[in-house]
């Protein structure tokens, strides 16, 4: 009998991970009724991997200055380029490789700033939702100040502070993002920690530390995610804005919103050389907003029972 | 109601002093010397700097300097601009008109446009038509509107020439100044082309800044119309047997405008916000033009006092939809 047996834990770690996989199941159920949002998450893994393998599917280098090919206009207009497919800007430049280069910086600028307000609005969020009193009052009057203030127009602040460029943007906007996953932490703590299960924890001797990280926010976990990719496009427009307002990525950096700010004045000469990053940013923001939809209507149990 | 005010005032009093600890700290966090900082002067000899010291109050301990920087904001002395000499305020208000008449017009625009394309999608929900407007409203949610301004000129002002490309009105008129609003002086002004020019000047701009606001509107009226039309009132309605017309009207879009009303309100930070990118693309001479300008030319007594003032007309902003919203839903005022 004893060679037989199954350990406890290993039995719960068996469950835990088909609990896990049944979810993930039942969450891509959801989400692929939804075409748009599948669509959306397509393209999305065509920007990653476009962002991944930049360097053997851009046809140039970003950088690389082709002084007697300037502002050569799209393959399909006249005087256009195989070569060039997106035309060229006012130093020759290749557009197509630049934006397929600012992919990488675009992303990764909308993963950090998710991941850095993620991460401290999680913090602050458990430790305001769970000790309550002066810390939590503390915590939310300083989010209720952010929050009073433009994001843009804060994040501006930040980096006259700071210093322009894409770090610092990235860093700035993360800090007018927190206040949003701290409330919705928060909120959902308080709910959860009042809850048969998170008492039943404690008098079982669950620790500070556990009973926050383990017991409490996987159950908040839900309205994050959605939040978090909500914020992800909103960050990438937001870089993109900064760049343009010239306190983002500096040039020659191929960043989206930067390169629409470098060949601003050349809006009426050479159009291409603005409607194309523009355009990028667009469908970008466009396909994760499309998947933060199937996201939310998929996670939100109210949605699935009508 | 009068509760409910104080009520709402006692909220905002931590915010205010939140704010002006960050205005008060911002100066003080800057890379580099406060007093050349302040002086915007640089290499001073030690006299000079000792004399600046005094003069700007640094020497005194920090919490000190921090009750005199509230008690002259409460006087109205908000300090004055390096680059004009002029005072703070003095210049906000000559510029604040400007930014409200493009942020009234653009939520003008995004309400005229987005209200009834939401209502019509909630009631042909499902269908071809709602499921294209939701896919445009999405897509001007996701919109780089500094990009889409950029369109729109090339579009509308460079093949077309229909619209101006940037200012507010054209050279050829010099209307006085009496409310600052462009579209109310020209029209108490004698010349007679001017408020047309104003009126040209404005449309793109307001499309522009009012873009993300509409896609909001639009989508928030649909789910609180859904949301409503589920409702048992509504059942009741039509069973009473009265018209569709009735009941979407008069029973229904009353208790979505609660929730559309809030998110109207919401706007108002987001639309000065996006105001910094729409004047800047547009030229236009208003408050986010000028914070722009102010940080890029490290004016730091107008980003200081700037951040305030634009924080406190959002404060009031809010607080009157809140007053407003009490109105629309009486229900609230007696819940604490």
């Amino acid at each position: 009998m004893s060679d037989t047996a199954i350990k406890p834990e290993e039995r719960l770690n068996g469950k835990r991970e088909s609990v896990f996989l049944h979810e993930l199941r039942e969450f891509w159920f959801y989400f692929s009724e939804s075409r748009l949002a599948v669509v959306g998450l397509v393209f999305i893994g065509l920007v990653v991997v476009m962002a991944l393998f930049a360097p053997w599917i851009a046809p140039h280098d970003p950088s690389e200055q082709y002084r007697q090919f300037a502002e050569i206009p799209p393959f399909w207009s006249e005087g256009g380029s195989a070569s060039f497919p997106l035309g060229t800007d006012y130093a020759g430049r290749d557009m197509l490789s630049r934006i397929i280069y600012g992919s990488r910086l675009s992303l990764i600028a909308g993963c950090i700033v998710v991941i850095v307000s993620l991460i401290a609005g999680i913090a602050l969020g458990l430790v305001a939702g769970y000790f309550r009193g002066i810390v939590e009052t503390a915590i939310m009057r300083v989010m209720d100040t952010i929050l009073s203030v433009p994001a843009l127009l804060m994040a501006l602040v930040l980096v006259a502070i700071l210093g322009p460029g894409l770090e610092n943007a990235m860093i700035a906007i993360a800090v007018t993002y927190m206040p949003y996953f701290v409330r919705l932490t928060r909120a959902s703590a308080i709910s959860e920690a009042a809850k048969d299960y998170v008492v039943a924890s404690k008098v079982a001797g669950a620790g500070t530390l556990r009973l926050m990280f383990i017991a409490i926010l996987p159950n908040c976990m839900a309205p994050l995610i959605v939040q978090a990719t909500m914020s992800f496009s909103n960050a990438i427009l937001d870089v993109a804005a900064l760049g343009f307002l010239g306190m983002g990525a500096q040039p020659p950096r191929p960043e989206w919103g930067t390169l629409i700010a470098e060949n601003r004045d050349l809006i009426l000469s050479a159009p291409w050389t603005v409607t194309f990053p523009g355009l990028a940013i667009l469908l970008t923001v466009l396909a994760i907003n499309l998947m933060g939809d199937g996201m939310r209507d998929a996670l939100d149990p109210k949605m699935k029972r009508s | 109601m009068f509760g409910f005010l104080l009520h709402r005032l006692s909220v905002l009093v931590p915010i205010f002093i939140g704010v002006t600890l960050v205005a008060f700290s911002f100066i003080r966090v800057l890379p580099g010397d406060p007093v050349e900082t302040l002086a915007g002067e640089r290499g001073l000899s030690p006299e000079r700097h000792a004399e600046l010291l005094t003069h700007l109050g640094l020497d005194k301990p920090v919490w000190e300097q921090y009750l005199i920087y509230v008690g002259n904001i409460l006087q109205g002395d908000f300090g004055r601009s390096f680059i004009t000499n002029k005072p703070v305020l003095t210049e906000f208000l000559e510029l604040f008109p400007a930014t409200v008449e493009l942020a009234f017009c653009a939520m003008v625009f995004a309400i005229v446009v987005g209200l009834p394309a939401g209502l019509v999608a909630a009631t042909r929900r499902g269908t071809i038509f709602d499921q294209t407007l939701m896919g445009i409203s999405l897509t001007g949610y996701s919109m780089p509107i500094f990009w889409w301004g950029l369109l729109l000129i090339i579009f509308f002002s460079n093949t077309l020439g229909w619209t101006p490309v940037s200012g507010r009105i054209s050279f050829l008129y010099d209307v006085p100044r009496v409310t600052g609003f462009l579209l109310i002086d020209s029209l108490l002004g004698d010349e007679k082309g001017a408020f047309l020019s104003a009126l040209r000047h404005l449309i793109l701009p307001s499309v522009v800044l009012g873009t993300i606001p509409l896609a909001i509107i639009a989508r928030q009226t649909r789910s609180a119309m859904l949301e409503v039309l589920g409702e048992d009132y509504i059942r009741t309605a039509k069973a009473k047997g009265l018209s569709p017309t009735r009941i979407i009207g008069v029973h229904a879009l009353r208790n979505a405008m609660i929730t559309v009303v809030t998110v109207i309100g919401l706007q108002g930070g987001a639309l000065l916000g996006g105001a910094i990118l729409t004047e800047t693309i547009f030229s236009w001479p208003g408050i986010g033009k000028w914070m722009i300008f102010s940080v890029s030319s490290r004016d730091y007594f107008v980003v200081q006092s700037g951040l305030l003032l634009i924080a406190l007309c959002i404060m009031t902003v809010n607080l009157l939809i809140d007053l407003l919203y009490g109105v629309i839903n009486p229900r609230i005022l007696h819940q604490r």
